[in-house]
C-alpha cells in the first residue's frame, strides 16, 4: 500500500524524519518494503523569471535574461514554444540534475546534470524545463504535461528551490500491512498507528456535511444479506462533472491514480484515505430509482466500466437498479449507470461486502481492482459510514453538487460493528508474555491505540475500537502491547516451568538415516523431485493404458499440465533427472531418491489417500545390471535380509534385463536396464539402470543383526563345477543347493563358462560351497555325504550334472 | 697342507670376485664348504696327517673353512642387499597417481539442514512427527483458525484436488494431528514437504518445512525466545543473535517473524542482509487459544508456542545457494558437493 507522508501529516503531526518513520513502523509490525523519494533525482532547480527574450534567427532558439533571484539574472538558450518574457518557469541551474528525455520531451531517459555550455555558440548557463524533466506530471501540477516549459504561478518567488514549491520533497511509504489489519489499509488506518507509536493525537478526517435540499426517494433492498450485511446510499444531484483541483489529483498521482473527474476522484480518494471501496452511480440511469442486492441469476451478463463483458453465476453478487445489474458488488461499476460528462444526479454506493463472496468473484471471473482487493481484506462498517460523510463533505468542499436528505442505511441481521466491551487480565498477559508490563504504561499503550480503558484491580476493562475486528482475546492485547512496548523488551528463557521430555528420532527415523549413511559410503547421491508431474511422464516410460501407475490422483488447479499429476511412481522422475544430467554433460552418476508416491483409494478421491514411501534407484554411464544388484545386495544386508531375483517383465525395462525383488514372499519391486528403445526416444546415449522398490512393505522386513558365537569347529569350503540347462537360473541353482543341505551358509558362483566343451544348450557353472559345522566338527566323509546329497538333489530337480 | 690350503684359499677368493646373484653364491658355497666340498674333503683328510701334526693342521682347516664362511657370509649380504635394492626400484610407485577410491556420495542439502535441525531440537527434549501431505481443508486450515472466508488463505497460493481434500500448504497441519492425540507436555518437530503455487528463483511449487511446537504449563514468549536464540546458535554459529517482530499468523497470538543477525557480515551489512545486518529465518508465535480449544486443550491451562522454518530457505543461506531450482534438478555436479 503506497502511503505519502504529507498525506498522513493531515492527519497526525509528525516531526521525525521519513527514514526515522520507517524504522519505528517496522518495531510496530508495519514492513515498509520501499520508501520512495519523490524527487530524488532532481536538483538545484529554482524558480526564474524571463526578463527578456529574444529570438535567434535562422533558429527555434530564444535567448533568454531569466531573473534567478537571489542566484541572479542567468542568459539562457531555450527552443521551448512557450517561452516569453514576463513567464515564470523551473530553471535548472549549472550543477542541477534533471531528467533527460527523448525526442518527445515525453520519456525520460535518465539523469542528466546541467553545464555551461553554448548552443549556436550563444552562451547558456542553465536551462528552462519542462514538467516531465523536473518530474512532474499534469496531476502533480498544472501544465505538467505539457511539453514546453512549466509555467508557475507569479505568487512563486524568484530563486525559491521548486522542490517543496511543487511537492518534490514528498516521501512516499510502500507498506506490507498483514491480513489481521485490513483497518490499516489506508491513510487513516495508518495515521492511527503512526499516532500511537509516535505519542501523537490522531486527528479525524472531517466528515461533516449538510443537507442542502430534499430529494426524491430511492429505495435500497439487499436480498443477499449474508454477503452483503450493510448497504449505505445517499443522493445527490445538481451534479457538475469537472476536472478536479490540483490538490485532489496531486494526491491520486502521489498514489499512482489518475485523475477522471472531480465525481470519480473522491471514490477514488475515499478508497485511498479511509480504505472504503465507494461507488457512484448516474442516478439517471437508475430504472425504477431502486437498487437490489442480490446474487446474479445464472448466464445474467454485464459490462463493467473498462467494456469488459462477463456472464455471471449465482455465485456473483450484483448491484442491480430495479430492472438490471448495475455494478459487480465490490468489484466494478458498470458501463451502463457510469458518471458521464452529462451526468447531473448521482447516488453514492458505501458498503459492506463478504471478503471470501468478492474474492471468488473477482477470482472466477478474473477481474479485480483496488476495491475487490480491500473488501476481500476486510472492510469494517465504522468505516462505511464515516467514509459516506467524508464523501458528501468533498461534495461540498469541491463545490460539485447538492447533498440533498436522501440517505438510505440498510443494516442487516447480518450487520456488526467490532465495538465491543472485554475485560482482560494484565496478569495472564504478562504470564504469556513471559514479562512484566507496567500497568500504567499498558494503559497509556492501549490508549495511545483508541482503546478505551478502565482499570479495575488486576483486570482492565476495555472498550475496542469499532473497526478493529481483528481483537478477539487477551492474547490480541498482548500483542497490541508488545509491539507497542518494544520486542526488544523479550528476554530469552528457557521454559523454566515444562516437564522434561525425552527427545529423539523413532526407530524408523534411525533407520532412513542409517540408509542414506549407507548410501552416501556406496557413492550415491541423494535427489528430491517434485511430487508431481505430467500424464506424459508415464507415457514416456511404455506405461500401458490399464496400469495401476495410471491410477492417479489430478490437482485441480496446477500450475500447469507438466505439474498436474500426484505421482504413483518415482521412475518418470528419475529418467527425467538422468537425461537432463546427460544433456548437462555430465556422463555419470549413481542417483537415489526416497520419497512418497500417492495411491488413491477411491477416484474421485474422498478420503486421504495412501502415501507409500518408495525408494528409487537410477544408475548412468559406465554401469552394469550387476552394479545396480551389488547395491540392492549392500541394502538387503545392511538390513540383515536377502533379496529374492527372479526375471520378469516391466514396461520401462530391457525384458531380458529385469528381475523382480522379492523378500521371502513379499515383492518390493523391479530393478533392471531402461529400455533401450527409450532410451533411443530420449536420446540418452548412456545406458541407465533402474531400481524402484517399497520402502514402506522393506523397512517392516528389516531384522536387527543377532551376534552369534563364534563356531568353535572349523568351516569347510568345497568347490563344485557343475553342467547345466543354458536356461536354468544361478538363483535356482542357489536355492536348491540350500535345501539340499542345512548346513550350507554360503553359495558362491565364481565361473560361467558356455561353449563346446560343456554342449550345445549347456553352461557350466562354478560354486563355492560353505559348510558350517554346528555340535561337532565334519569329518571329510561327512561332507562327502553332504555333496553327493546335493549332488543327487541337482541332478534329480534340476537336470545337472558334476562336470 | 699349508700349500694345499693356501692354494684353496686362493682358489675360493677368485671364485667369489665375480659373483653376483645369491644363486652362483649359493653353489660355490657348496662347492667349498658342502658335505662334499674341497674344505670338508679336506677335513676329511686329516686322517692321512701324522697324529702329532693333526691339532696344528685341525686349527689351519678350521681358520681356512671360518675365513670362507666369513667370506661368504659378507658377500651375502651384499649381494641381498644389492637385489632388496633393486626389487625396490623395480616395485617403486608414482605416488602422486590416483588412488584407488571408492567414490563418496552425498546427501541431498535438506537432508543435511533436517538432521541438523533435529540433532539441535531433539536436544531440547523434541521428538519428529511427520504427518500426510494430502491433507483436509480442516487440518490445513479451519482448525488452525484460517476459516473458508479468511484472507489468509490467500497467502498461501494453495493446490487443490477436491474442495475438500489439498496438498498441505504448511507443515502446521501435523501440529493439530498431534494434540488432538497426544496431551501436554508437547514438544515436536515435523518437518515435511509442502506445496504452493508459486514458482520463481525463491519459490518453489515444492518446498520443505519444518515445524516445531511447544505446548505445557506456563510457556510464554520469553521461552519462545531462549529456544530460538539457541537454534540460531547452533545452526548459525556463536555470536549470531535474533531478533523478534511483530507479523500475522491465523494460527498463532501475538504472531513474530524471525530474524537472525546476519552471520555473514556480523551484522554489519552485506549483500546477504541486503544492507540490513539481519536476515529473516522463520515465523513463530504463541500457539492461537482457538486452536488449542478446537485439539480439547484446556487454554487456560496450557499455553505455547510454533514456529516454522522453510528448509530450503536455511539451506540456500547456509551454502549460499542462489536459485531454488537447484535443489530439485538432480544435477550431479551440484549434487556432489553435499558430502555431509
Amino acid at each position: 500500500m503506497k502511503l505519502p507522508l504529507s498525506w498522513l501529516k493531515d492527519y497526525v503531526d509528525i516531526d521525525i524524519s521519513a527514514e526515522e518513520l520507517q524504522t519505528k513502523l517496522f518495531g510496530c509490525g508495519f514492513e515498509v518494503e520501499e520508501l520512495i523519494q519523490t524527487g530524488k533525482d532532481i536538483s538545484g532547480v529554482v524558480v526564474g523569471e524571463v526578463i527578456s527574450c529574444e529570438p535567434v534567427e535562422g533558429t527555434h532558439l530564444h535567448v533568454c535574461k531569466v531573473d534567478c533571484g537571489a542566484h541572479g539574472v542567468k542568459q539562457i538558450c531555450c527552443g521551448a514554444d512557450n517561452v516569453a518574457a514576463g513567464i515564470k518557469a523551473p530553471v535548472a541551474l549549472v550543477g542541477a540534475t534533471v531528467y533527460a528525455t527523448g525526442k518527445d520531451h515525453v520519456t525520460i531517459e535518465g539523469v542528466m546534470t546541467i553545464k555551461k555550455g553554448k548552443l549556436r555558440g550563444i552562451e547558456s548557463e542553465g536551462m528552462l524545463c519542462s514538467g516531465v524533466e523536473i518530474g512532474v506530471n499534469g496531476d502533480m501540477f498544472d501544465g505538467g504535461d505539457y511539453c514546453g516549459l512549466l509555467l508557475l504561478p507569479e505568487s512563486f518567488e524568484n530563486g525559491a528551490d521548486i522542490k517543496p514549491l511543487l511537492g518534490l520533497d514528498d516521501y512516499i511509504f510502500d507498506i506490507a500491512v498483514t491480513a489481521n489489519r485490513p483497518d490499516c489499509q489506508s491513510v487513516t488506518g495508518m495515521a492511527r498507528e503512526v499516532a500511537a507509536v509516535l505519542g501523537k493525537k490522531f486527528k479525524e478526517p472531517d466528515c461533516s456535511y449538510t443537507v442542502e435540499e430534499k430529494g426524491e426517494k430511492v429505495a435500497v433492498k439487499i436480498i443477499a444479506p449474508d454477503i452483503c450485511p450493510r448497504y449505505i446510499a445517499h443522493y445527490v444531484k445538481n451534479v457538475r462533472p469537472a476536472p478536479s483541483p490540483l490538490w485532489l489529483r496531486r494526491r491520486l498521482a502521489l498514489c499512482g491514480l489518475r485523475s477522471i473527474n472531480n465525481l470519480v476522484d473522491i471514490t477514488n480518494f475515499i478508497l485511498l484515505e479511509m480504505g472504503q471501496p465507494m461507488h457512484a452511480f448516474d442516478c439517471a440511469k437508475l430504472e425504477g430509482r431502486e437498487i437490489v442486492v442480490r446474487r446474479a441469476v445464472k448466464d445474467e451478463e454485464i459490462v463493467t466500466l473498462d467494456g469488459k463483458s462477463f456472464k455471471l453465476s449465482a455465485d456473483n453478487l450484483v448491484i442491480c437498479d430495479g430492472n438490471k445489474p448495475c455494478a459487480l458488488a465490490g468489484i466494478m461499476g458498470g458501463e451502463n449507470s457510469e458518471i458521464t460528462e452529462q451526468t447531473s444526479e448521482l447516488l453514492f454506493e458505501s458498503a459492506k461486502f463478504a471478503r471470501d463472496s468478492v474474492r471468488k468473484t473477482a477470482r472466477a471471473l478474473g477481474q479485480h481492482s483496488d476495491s475487490s482487493a480491500l473488501f476481500e481484506k476486510g472492510v469494517n462498517e465504522y468505516t462505511t459510514e464515516k467514509a459516506m460523510g467524508r464523501a458528501l463533505h468533498l461534495i461540498q468542499k469541491l463545490g460539485c453538487g447538492v447533498v440533498t436528505d436522501v440517505h438510505v442505511d440498510v443494516k442487516t441481521e447480518y450487520s456488526h460493528d467490532g465495538a465491543k466491551e472485554m475485560t482482560v487480565s494484565l496478569k495472564k498477559i504478562n504470564a504469556l508474555l513471559g514479562i512484566e508490563i507496567p500497568a500504567e504504561t499498558a494503559v497509556t499503550i492501549l490508549r495511545s491505540l483508541n482503546f478505551g480503558v478502565t482499570v479495575k484491580d488486576d483486570s482492565l476493562v476495555l472498550q475496542i475500537p469499532a473497526y478493529r475486528e481483528d481483537i478477539d482475546g487477551y492474547a490480541d492485547i498482548a500483542e497490541e502491547l508488545i509491539r507497542e512496548y518494544g520486542y526488544e523488551h523479550v528476554k530469552g528463557t528457557f521454559m523454566p516451568s515444562a516437564l522434561i521430555t525425552n527427545g529423539g528420532y523413532s526407530e524408523e527415523q534411525k533407520a532412513e538415516n542409517r540408509l542414506k549413511d549407507n548410501f552416501a559410503a556406496l557413492g550415491m547421491y541423494e535427489i528430491s523431485t517434485y511430487s508431481f508431474y505430467s500424464e506424459k511422464d508415464l507415457d514416456m516410460l511404455h506405461f500401458a493404458d490399464g496400469a495401476p501407475e495410471r491410477n492417479f490422483i489430478k490437482i485441480k488447479n496446477p500450475i500447469g499440465e507438466d505439474l498436474s499429476v500426484m505421482r504413483t511412481t518415482l521412475a518418470p522422475s528419475m529418467v527425467n533427472t538422468i537425461v537432463r544430467n546427460l544433456r548437462r554433460g555430465n556422463t555419470e552418476g549413481k542417483l537415489y531418491e526416497l520419497a512418497k508416491i500417492y495411491l488413491p483409494r477411491e477416484l474421485p478421491l474422498e478420503n486421504l489417500p495412501e502415501e507409500r514411501q518408495m525408494l528409487c534407484i537410477g544408475m548412468f554411464g559406465g554401469y552394469t545390471f550387476f552394479d545396480i544388484k551389488g547395491v540392492l545386495e549392500n541394502l538387503a544386508d545392511s538390513l540383515n535380509i536377502k533379496f529374492g531375483y527372479a526375471p520378469a517383465q516391466k514396461c520401462y525395462m530391457h525384458p531380458g534385463i529385469c528381475a523382480e525383488i522379492s523378500c521371502g514372499d513379499v515383492i518390493l519391486g523391479y530393478a533392471g536396464r531402461l529400455d533401450p528403445q527409450i532410451c533411443e526416444e530420449l536420446a540418452m546415449e548412456k545406458k541407465a539402470f533402474i531400481a524402484e522398490l517399497d520402502y514402506d512393505k522393506l523397512k517392516t522386513l528389516a531384522q536387527p543383526f543377532k551376534y552369534s558365537p563364534l563356531s568353535k569347529f572349523p568351516e569347510a569350503v568345497r568347490d563344485l563345477a557343475l553342467v547345466a540347462d543354458l536356461n536354468l537360473t544361478c538363483g535356482e541353482v542357489e536355492k536348491e543347493i540350500f535345501s539340499a543341505c542345512k548346513y550350507v551358509t554360503e553359495v558362491k558362483l565364481f565361473d560361467i563358462y558356455v561353449g563346446r566343451q560343456v554342449g550345445e544348450g549347456k553352461k557350466s557353472m562354478a560354486f563355492n560351497l560353505t559348510f558350517t559345522p554346528k555340535d561337532e566338527a565334519f569329518t571329510p566323509e561327512r561332507i562327502d555325504g553332504f555333496i553327493k546329497k546335493i549332488l543327487g538333489n541337482l541332478k534329480r530337480n534340476l537336470n545337472i550334472e558334476l562336470r | 697342507m699349508q700349500d694345499k690350503i693356501d692354494q684353496l684359499k686362493k682358489k675360493i677368493a677368485d671364485a667369489i670376485k665375480d659373483v653376483h646373484s645369491s644363486d652362483s653364491l649359493f653353489q660355490i658355497k657348496m662347492k667349498y664348504l658342502g658335505k662334499s666340498g674341497e674344505v670338508s674333503e679336506l677335513m676329511k683328510g686329516m686322517r692321512d696327517v701324522p697324529k702329532e701334526k693333526r691339532p696344528e693342521t685341525g686349527i689351519i682347516i678350521n681358520a681356512l673353512k671360518s675365513w670362507a664362511e666369513d667370506q661368504f657370509g659378507k658377500l651375502d649380504k651384499s649381494i641381498k642387499d644389492r637385489e632388496l635394492k633393486k626389487l625396490y626400484a623395480a616395485e617403486a610407485v608414482d605416488v602422486t597417481l590416483p588412488g584407488n577410491t571408492c567414490k563418496n556420495g552425498a546427501y541431498h542439502p535438506n537432508t543435511l539442514v533436517r538432521r541438523e535441525l533435529i540433532s539441535v531440537f531433539a536436544g531440547m527434549g523434541f521428538t519428529v512427527y511427520e504427518g500426510p501431505e494430502i491433507e483436509n481443508d480442516y487440518y490445513n486450515f479451519t482448525a488452525l483458525n484460517t476459516p473458508a472466508d479468511h484472507p489468509a488463505r490467500d497467502m498461501q497460493d494453495t493446490f487443490y484436488i477436491t474442495d475438500n481434500l489439498l496438498l498441505r500448504t504448511q507443515t502446521s497441519a501435523g501440529q493439530i494431528r498431534v494434540m488432538e492425540k497426544q496431551k501436554p507436555p508437547i514438544k515436536i518437530l515435523s518437518p515435511g514437504k509442502v506445496y504452493r503455487s508459486d514458482d520463481d528463483a525463491t519459490h518453489s511449487p515444492m518446498f520443505s518445512q519444518m515445524e516445531g511446537l511447544v505446548v505445557d504449563r506456563g510457556i510464554t514468549l520469553c521461552d519462545l525466545k531462549g529456544m530460538l536464540d539457541e537454534f540460531a546458535r547452533k545452526i548459525f554459529g556463536n555470536g549470531v543473535k535474533t531478533r523478534l517482530r511483530p507479523s500475522y499468523f491465523p494460527f498463532t497470538e501475538p504472531s513474530v517473524e524471525v530474524d537472525v543477525s546476519c552471520f555473514e557480515c556480523g551484522g554489519k551489512g552485506c549483500r546477504l542482509c541486503k544492507g540490513t545486518g539481519w536476515i529473516e529465518v522463520l515465523g513463530a508465535g504463541m500457539v492461537n487459544r482457538r486452536v488449542l480449544e478446537g485439539c480439547g486443550i484446556d487454554p487456560e491451562e496450557y499455553s505455547g508456542f510454533a514456529f516454522g522454518m522453510g528448509i530450503e530457505r536455511i539451506a540456500m543461506l547456509k551454502y549460499g545457494i542462489n536459485n531454488m531450482k537447484l535443489l530439485f534438478e538432480g544435477d550431479t555436479r551440484f549434487l556432489k558437493q553435499f558430502k555431509g
